[in-house]
């Protein structure tokens, strides 16, 4: 059984001009020791969909499943998905500074989950949050312990994260963005930690990202979203390699290459997301679409993401298995 | 540490310093003469040169300042010959009116004053957190609105007017207690407490509704900060979330704007302890105003400004405390 099983995720807001469904059927698992990372411009709904995994959403409809190791998420009260918050699922954000409270000290913060989930002492849970700390390799964590975030560079801060999203030892990690707020050189080193506790925990790796560059340096699978749905899902490098959905290869030529041509130019995408108030008809991402044809039913009726079905696979009328 | 509470004293001093110079050039520069008001009617020039000679008026002006000062360090004698008196240690020189150091007239009125402060700040800030606090966690709700439109309807009520609707109601129609004189605390608590609690709540119901909205916006800031995700995606119960990790940062604009409130009305609840009819600092004010009482008015805006500074010295402190990150910078 997998770790993580997601099946018809929706996520709705009630706004002032009606009811917003940020995520409209996502479904995808996720096992021990594998990285999914989920790719999307803004608004496509990943983080949406991440924090429903959390169970933080708390004023938007969630249904749909979410089974985390088997229990259910979704409708679970909210007192029993929160002992599940921090102990079997943890989370790290994009943005370390305004991510970490800036009153307290680092110790102080990653010791307190681990008091109260496993009800441990204050030394205890000490010892533990320099163990953590010095694991996500930062120098002499005892006496930095008592340091505050704003005495951490962004690097060191992003690893206090992380050391406060191990610290009770959880079996999903889901990271938001977890290098968009860094340094290009810093994002290779907080990828390679995250890549290395993995490994030497098993986690299962949720990494929301949309950045291309970090999917192909970190995850195993990749699902890419568009407008609250999943329209590709397979292997990273086959995704890379064999595109199949419209939208994934619109992505990729936005892309530089380095053994491509240079002088080749970028080509983006054109257009913008729909709003997802009043989703247009048909293939969300008609309207954008340089592929798009008249004898196939693009503008009428919407191709959904075959479940079950093979390892790579895309939402798009063009192809036999959506049909 | 040190160094910066130091800083910060040393910048108290000099503020003093400051409005101690401006109330003396401002008084100076008046056309009142205080040997005109002491001389009285039947005057005669001589009469007046010499009430100026004795109050040290014939004196240079940057010599009178420097006088002042002193008596307020060290206390000195004021007048010459046989008025002379002896003004003591803190001397902010003699009520015309009264007759009597200025310092004592303050020293006097000032348990009243302080009484009135204390007991209103505790109520107003029990009321105004709660209020606030539970607005802000329910936003939006009938509950949130419904107590906003009462922080406003109390914020625009000025205190004469709740003054004297309470003083009516309680003490006039109702007669549940008395018209409040002033009682001291050492002698009888009790009746402290029952003398004053009109004016604490009239007093306590305008700041109560500033302090709810301002709690309110403040935690509301607070709880969409990306740390409070954080808080509760680590699994902490909601109560914990909401006063570990909002409260303490919700509560920093407060405890700025309660230690300016608190220092300005140390300096005298003038329109609370007139309605009321408290002998206190604002009543002393409003008395030596009326009456040109130049030194009492000196000395009552020096002690002004010395709770004002004081307490904003006090919360750049606390503020330290507060935040890690003063403490460092």
């Amino acid at each position: 059984m997998s770790l993580l099983e997601v099946r018809d995720l929706r996520v709705t807001f009630t706004t002032g001009r009606g009811a917003l469904r940020a995520v409209d059927g996502l479904s995808f698992t996720l096992d021990r020791g594998r990285t999914l990372s989920i790719v999307g411009e803004s608004g496509s709904g990943k983080s949406v969909s991440s924090l429903a995994i959390m169970g933080l959403h708390r004023d938007a409809a969630v249904e749909g499943s979410i089974e985390v190791d088997g229990v259910q998420v979704v409708g679970a009260p909210a007192d029993q998905v929160r002992r599940m918050r921090g102990r079997r699922m943890a989370m790290v954000f994009q943005d370390p500074l305004s991510s970490l409270h800036p009153a307290y000290a680092v110790g102080e913060q990653i010791a307190e989950a681990y008091r109260l989930h496993f009800g441990a002492g204050r030394r205890a849970a000490r010892l533990r949050a320099a163990e953590v700390l010095g694991e996500v390799g930062i120098p002499d964590p005892k006496r930095r312990l008592a340091e505050y975030p704003h005495q951490f560079s962004g690097g060191m801060r992003q690893r206090v994260m992380i050391a406060m999203a191990l610290a009770c030892e959880p079996e999903l990690l889901i990271a938001d963005e977890p290098t968009t707020a860094l340094d290009v050189t810093v994002q290779a080193q907080i990828l390679e930690l995250i890549a290395r506790v993995q490994q030497d925990h098993g986690l299962a790796v949720l990494m929301i990202t949309h950045d291309l560059g970090v999917v192909a340096r970190a995850a195993d699978e990749v699902l890419i979203m568009y407008a609250g749905a999943a329209v590709e899902h397979g292997p990273a490098l086959t995704v890379f390699a064999e595109p199949r959905h419209p939208y994934t290869r619109g992505l990729l030529n936005c892309l530089p290459r380095l053994d491509g041509d240079a002088e080749a130019a970028l080509i983006p995408i054109p257009g913008n997301p729909p709003s997802l108030l009043s989703p247009p008809d048909g293939c969300r991402f008609h309207p954008r679409c340089a592929e798009r044809q008249e004898r196939l039913p693009c503008a009428v009726s919407r191709p959904l993401l075959p479940q079950p079905g093979p390892a790579h696979r895309a939402a798009c009328h063009l192809l036999e298995e959506t049909r | 540490m040190a160094g910066f509470a130091l800083r910060r004293v040393a910048g108290l001093v000099l503020v003093l310093l400051t409005v101690c110079a401006a109330t003396f050039a401002i008084f100076y520069l008046l056309p009142s003469d205080p040997a005109l008001q002491a001389c009285g009617k039947s005057c005669t020039t001589e009469r007046i040169a010499e009430l100026h000679r004795q109050m040290g008026l014939d004196k240079p002006v940057w010599q009178q300042f420097a006088d002042y000062l002193g008596g307020i360090v060290g206390g000195r004698t004021i007048g010459t010959g046989d008025l002379a008196v002896r003004c003591g240690f803190p001397c902010f020189g003699f009520s015309y009116q009264a007759d009597r150091p200025v310092w004592d007239l303050m020293v006097d009125r000032l348990p009243t004053t302080a009484s009135i402060a204390a007991g209103a700040a505790v109520l107003w800030l029990v009321i105004g957190l709660s209020v606030g606090i539970g607005s802000a966690l329910r936003k939006g709700s009938g509950l949130d609105r419904s107590l906003m439109a009462a922080t406003l309807t109390a914020a625009s009520l000025p205190v004469f007017f709740t003054g004297l609707m309470a003083l009516y109601l309680v003490v006039q129609v109702a007669g549940l207690l008395p018209f409040p004189t002033y009682v001291d605390f050492g002698d009888d608590p009790l009746g402290w407490a029952r003398n004053l609690i009109l004016p604490w709540i009239v007093l306590a119901l305008l700041y109560a509704a500033m302090y709810a909205r301002l709690s309110r916006s403040s935690m509301i800031e607070t709880l969409s900060e990306p740390y409070i995700r954080t808080a509760r995606a680590k699994g902490l119960p909601e109560r914990v979330v909401v006063i570990k990790h909002g409260l303490r940062s919700a509560l920093t604009p407060i405890v700025t704007v309660f230690g300016m409130d608190l220092g300005t009305l140390l300096g005298g609840a003038i329109i609370t302890e007139s309605v009321f009819g408290l002998p206190g600092i604002g009543q002393l004010t409003i008395d030596a105003i009326n009456k040109s009482d130049q030194p009492v008015v000196m000395g009552v805006a020096l002690l002004a400004a010395f709770f004002i500074t004081l307490f904003t010295v006090l919360v750049d402190l606390l503020y330290a405390v507060v935040d890690p990150r003063v403490r460092v910078s």
